[in-house]
């Protein structure tokens, strides 16, 4: 490759709002179901029916735009998206193109220390589709509504990425905003949480950009990066053929990893919108804009602050635990059951994490209750138990968040602190073990470390390693 | 006493009175449908069983005092196009023609809670696309005055039904004039509201910005009486509003000293029939007779209207008729190739040919290119001609003038020739752009004894000025009781 | 305006219609008159006005986010009217190759 290319990327990101009820019904948007359970006239496109917007969407719409530094649209309106398919019940989505309700915004990024600014060219209101379910034995296609009307916001941001690190960075800010605001739980596997990724090459220093493609079905931050490299070399090895690339949307495939074009004569990507009339348009007042303003709930940045000056835990700590909403809470909950901040950053950091790692799930999904963590810190605290212990309890509050009191008693776990008991195990594993002995005294301190072992092994682990030291010194001193 | 001839009120006054029955009265109604009904085709569907066992149930509910309002028991039609539970809906339609829905209209609901009998579903241009019921799937309507005539559209069944005595009242829909037009061609009273007073849900959409339910009846009163029976803040409808003044039977009042009353001239000019233009300005001087001031105007941009108004109406239809797709109800062709091509055998063959028309030119009226040449231009006229109403209303408490700018048409006359047939909707449709209250009374009949109407205009939500000026227009009228029309043909 | 076969094709794949040679000609010319006539739009200066697209004068109509519960009998009733139906859902022609 003789030339250099600049890649030049702009994201479409959906976001699935936490609202209970769909955006124009009251039918649950809960997850799951039997298949058009969650449905109604409305949300199936019954003729008749009429749309009547949830408020709580116009809310979080709002918070998500206010916490993005958009400009509130303050008379804005839904338009109408026309194009046939069956996951769309109506042949038309509602959704915002002519007055979005938020527009001119950006968030700051960070990567490899350089901070930059990726613009949010604007925020819309819109229905989520229903899903589309291939039935194998009838080779035809199964309708369900369950997620047909469950609100949307599409973050439309400028095109301002140059790389797979900066749109991941992007991503998880925006991520974390939305899931501080409480606007959405923001899963990429779930789909609560999806990005469509427009991107275009262009020579180094070139002032226009290039012919884009749109990219579809990515389901997670590495297929997002896997996509991007891939569809970067297909664009640069299309125009080092001196092709050019045609602007059309494409299915990213992460298993073959490649990109198909999602094309069709019957699709003409004209959606011939126009102002929806049977809603009327929203006027958003300045007290409103302030009340969603002063409602707003603490977003990271404040909490890192705020971590450091009450907590004095390390910056690096901070980060990871504010990294995620759901381990901030868990932190914080924890923090107000009576533990030491301290030992709880220590045990989210430490185990938590290595669970995480080994489970392979997000801290979003970590399900124990900060009561539970709680119990187990006191039972260190106190005494009860060791830490040795308390890491094997621990797992299983992290698997199926037992209480921790109730599961140490129950399986004999608590530190055995009864001297007498302790002095005759000593005794007898000093007598089973006399080379032990003997190295000992021939100063080969090691040995004193496999006593201690042989010690806590015929304990089951339950003896207080403090005073395990301390008997077996005095033993051995007299021998 | 003939029971037929009997407008709703009179008809509720005896029932409660305990002179005749909710049963005598459907059977009155029963028995002009099963005598007229095979020439006439003014039902999709009736249902003389149902009826009957709901006119039995609303008795004993008006004997036990449960139902007192001055529509109990009286027997109802209502237009295709609103959904009622576990009736067929057809929107006179074959891509509906199999359509029961689960739910009732809110206006529908308003009067069966009012203790109404429904006799069945009106005929209707497809859709509610037409102005002489002649589009239906199901066979057009004819005029009962005259078998050879249309009864105007789209609600013509609805308005040919009252006309005939095939019911007391009935319920229609006025997107572009839809009300009111039947009602001046069958010499009936129809009146639109005020875009928001009436509830669209369960109305199936034509165009959705200027659809409005309103009643068709033998006079004022009864139109009166039905829309304050129908009138509803609905939840369910965004577009709803919570109208303040709601007893239009308190407007029904002998009295227009002083009312200002102003003709627009551009209403009375070039395709004007004469004899339709001689009994407007007749019942304008009746109303100055009884001290209104009455006065010609220029209003403006009249023939502005019916391009905007298509282009609405046809935009907002493609859009709302893209649902009929033979997926979640309603006709699916048996065979096809594919998804895409099951959507567009289904939509050829279901939509008839006037559907279709508005569907492509309000498809090619909002593609890519076109939408700011014809939509948005469509919108800036709209509001121009909202404006031009509003000083309209600084001078007048009403606006006067012919309904249509002829009596009803030969059957078959307009069908080949769809500009003609919009150019009918021009004293109408600017009403449903700027979302107006029209009424449409009887004032006379041609020399070939055809019904003529005229139209009173009101500003927003002022309904009871043009019912009380229609009302004491009314009172003037020399023929007296309106005669049931009976089906005849012209010599 | 003359309406060209591209038009009216593109226009039936947008609309979903499929229409015959003779319904083609006929759209054409239907098509074509009526832009003819709505030209006269062009008459007006709709400059500095703005498009009305709602007459109405209310805004902000909301619902709280309140759910309304729904069982397999509203299941029913959605499917009811359904041309074909399979465990709980509506059928269509496979939509992926």
């Amino acid at each position: 490759m003789s030339k250099q290319y600049e890649t030049v990327i702009g994201l479409e990101v959906h976001v699935e709002l936490a609202s209970k009820t769909k955006i124009f019904c009251g039918c649950s948007t809960e997850f799951g179901g039997e298949p058009n359970t969650h449905t109604c006239p409305v949300c199936t496109g019954m003729p008749g029916s009429l749309p009547v917007l949830n408020k709580q969407v116009v809310e979080y719409a709002i918070a998500v735009g206010l916490a993005t530094n958009c400009t509130i649209t303050q008379n804005c309106k839904f338009d109408r998206k026309n194009y046939f398919y069956p996951d769309n019940p109506q042949n038309y989505q509602i959704s915002q193109l002519y007055y979005p309700i938020c527009r001119n915004g950006g968030i700051e990024i960070e990567t490899g220390g350089i901070k930059k600014t990726i613009g949010i060219h604007e925020i819309h209101m819109e229905e989520d589709a229903g899903k589309l379910v291939h039935d194998p034995w009838e080779d035809c296609t199964l309708v369900d509504f369950n997620r047909s009307g469950v609100p949307l916001i599409e973050i439309v941001s400028e095109p301002d990425m140059r790389s797979a690190e900066e749109v991941i960075a992007y991503l998880e800010k925006l991520r974390l905003i939305i899931q501080y605001l409480g606007a959405s739980d923001c899963k990429l596997n779930e789909g609560s949480m999806r990005a469509d990724v427009n991107l275009s090459v262009r020579e180094m220093g070139a002032a226009e950009f290039g012919t884009r493609t749109e990219m579809k079905n990515l389901n997670s931050f590495k297929a997002i990066a896997r996509a991007i490299d891939g569809e970067r070399k297909r664009q640069i090895e299309l125009l080092e053929m001196g092709k050019s690339v045609i602007q059309e949307t494409r299915r990213w495939d992460d298993n073959k990893e490649y990109s198909y074009a999602m094309r069709s004569k019957e699709d003409a990507q004209d959606y011939r919108y126009f102002p929806e009339p049977d809603l009327v348009p929203i006027i958003i007042s300045d007290e409103w804009l302030e009340r969603v303003r002063a409602a707003q709930p603490e977003l990271r940045d404040e909490k890192k602050i705020r971590y450091k000056a009450e907590y004095d835990i390390p910056d690096y700590d901070i980060d990871i635990i504010t990294g995620s909403k759901h381990l901030a809470d868990l932190f914080e909950d924890t923090i107000a059951c009576g533990s030491d901040p301290k030992e709880v950053s220590n045990w989210l950091m430490g185990e938590t994490m290595k669970l995480v790692k080994e489970k392979e799930i997000e801290p979003e999904d970590i399900t124990f209750s900060p009561e539970n963590l709680a119990k187990l810190i006191a039972l260190i605290k106190e005494g009860s138990i060791n830490r040795s212990v308390a890491k094997d309890v621990f797992q299983r509050i992290f698997e199926s968040d037992i209480d921790p009191e109730s599961y140490v008693e129950e399986h004999g776990l608590k530190t055995v602190n009864d001297e007498g008991a302790l002095r005759t195990a000593i005794e007898a594993v000093v007598a089973a073990n006399p080379q032990s002995v003997e190295d000992y005294k021939g100063g080969k301190t090691k040995a004193m470390g496999f006593l201690v072992g042989q010690t806590m092994k015929a304990m089951q682990g339950k003896a207080d390693p403090g005073m395990v030291n301390r008997i077996l010194k005095e033993i051995l001193e007299q021998a | 006493m003939d029971m037929r001839t009997m407008t709703a009120l009179e008809l509720g006054r005896k029932i409660r009175a305990g002179e005749c029955t909710a049963v005598d009265a459907v059977n009155a109604s029963l028995g002009q449908i099963s005598a007229l009904e095979q020439e006439l085709n003014c039902y999709v569907t009736v249902e003389p069983e149902k009826a009957i066992e709901r006119a039995e149930e609303v008795q004993k509910k008006i004997e036990a005092g449960e139902l007192t309002g001055p529509l109990a028991g009286v027997p109802v039609a209502i237009k295709d196009n609103m959904c009622t539970t576990g009736t067929l809906t057809s929107c006179s339609s074959k891509i509906l023609s199999n359509f029961v829905p689960t739910y009732t209209a809110t206006a529908v609901k308003r009067l069966e809670d009012a203790g109404a009998v429904i006799l069945g579903k009106t005929n209707m241009d497809e859709f509610a696309m037409g102005s002489t019921t002649e589009t239906s799937y199901y066979g057009a309507t004819k005029n009962p005055w005259n078998l050879d005539r249309v009864p105007g559209g789209s609600s013509g069944g609805s308005a040919a039904a009252v006309a005939a005595g095939e019911c007391f009242y009935a319920l229609g829909s006025d997107t572009g004039g839809s009300i009111r037009q039947p009602a001046s061609f069958c010499g009936v009273t129809g009146m639109k509201p005020t875009y928001g007073t009436v509830s669209r849900y369960g109305l199936i959409a034509y165009g959705s910005s200027l659809d409005q339910i309103g009643p068709i009846a033998r006079d004022v009163s009864d139109c009166a009486a039905i829309l304050e029976t129908i009138v509803a803040h609905d939840i369910k409808d965004s577009t709803s509003v919570d109208v303040a003044e709601t007893d239009y039977t308190s407007a029904l009042v002998d009295d227009v000293a002083g009312m200002r009353i102003g003709i627009p001239r551009d209403y009375l000019g070039d395709g004007l029939d004469p004899e339709v233009k001689a009994a407007v300005l007749a019942a304008a001087d009746e109303l100055a007779k009884k001290g209104a001031n009455v006065e010609e105007f220029d209003l403006n941009l009249v023939e502005y209207a019916i391009p905007a108004y298509y282009i609405i109406a046809s935009a907002e239809a493609s859009s709302n008729l893209s649902r009929f797709d033979g997926v979640k109800y309603g006709f699916r062709v048996p065979e096809f190739d594919g998804l895409h091509d099951m959507y567009k055998k289904t939509r050829s063959k279901g939509f008839g040919a006037e559907v279709k028309r508005r569907i492509m030119l309000g498809s090619f009226v909002l593609s890519s290119g076109y939408y700011d040449a014809y939509y948005v231009k469509a919108l800036k006229v709209k509001a121009l001609i909202k404006q031009a109403f509003d000083r309209a209303f600084e001078q007048y408490d009403v606006i006067l003038g012919p309904t249509a700018p002829t009596t009803a048409l030969k059957l078959g006359d307009n069908l080949s020739d769809p500009i003609r047939m919009y150019l009918g909707d021009i004293y109408t449709v600017s009403v449903n752009l700027a979302g107006l209250p029209g009424i449409s009374v009887p004032c006379g009949c041609s020399a070939e004894g055809l019904p003529i109407g005229v139209q009173l205009i009101g500003d927003s939500f002022q309904e009871k000025k043009i019912i009380r000026a229609a009302y004491a227009y009314e009172k003037t009228r020399t023929w007296g009781q309106p005669e049931l029309a009976e089906g005849r043909h012209s010599k | 305006m003359r309406i060209s076969d591209e038009t009216i094709d593109y226009v039936g794949i947008l609309a979903k219609l499929d229409l015959d040679e003779q319904e083609k000609e006929q759209a054409k010319t239907d098509m074509g008159n009526m832009l003819d006539y709505i030209d006269k739009l062009n008459e007006l200066d709709t400059d500095g006005v703005e498009a009305m697209s709602h007459v109405s004068p209310i805004h902000n109509v909301f619902r709280e986010d309140i759910v309304e519960e729904r069982t397999l009998d509203d299941r029913k009733k959605i499917l009811q009217n359904a041309p074909k139906q399979k465990d709980g859902c509506f059928v269509v022609p496979k939509t992926v190759e």
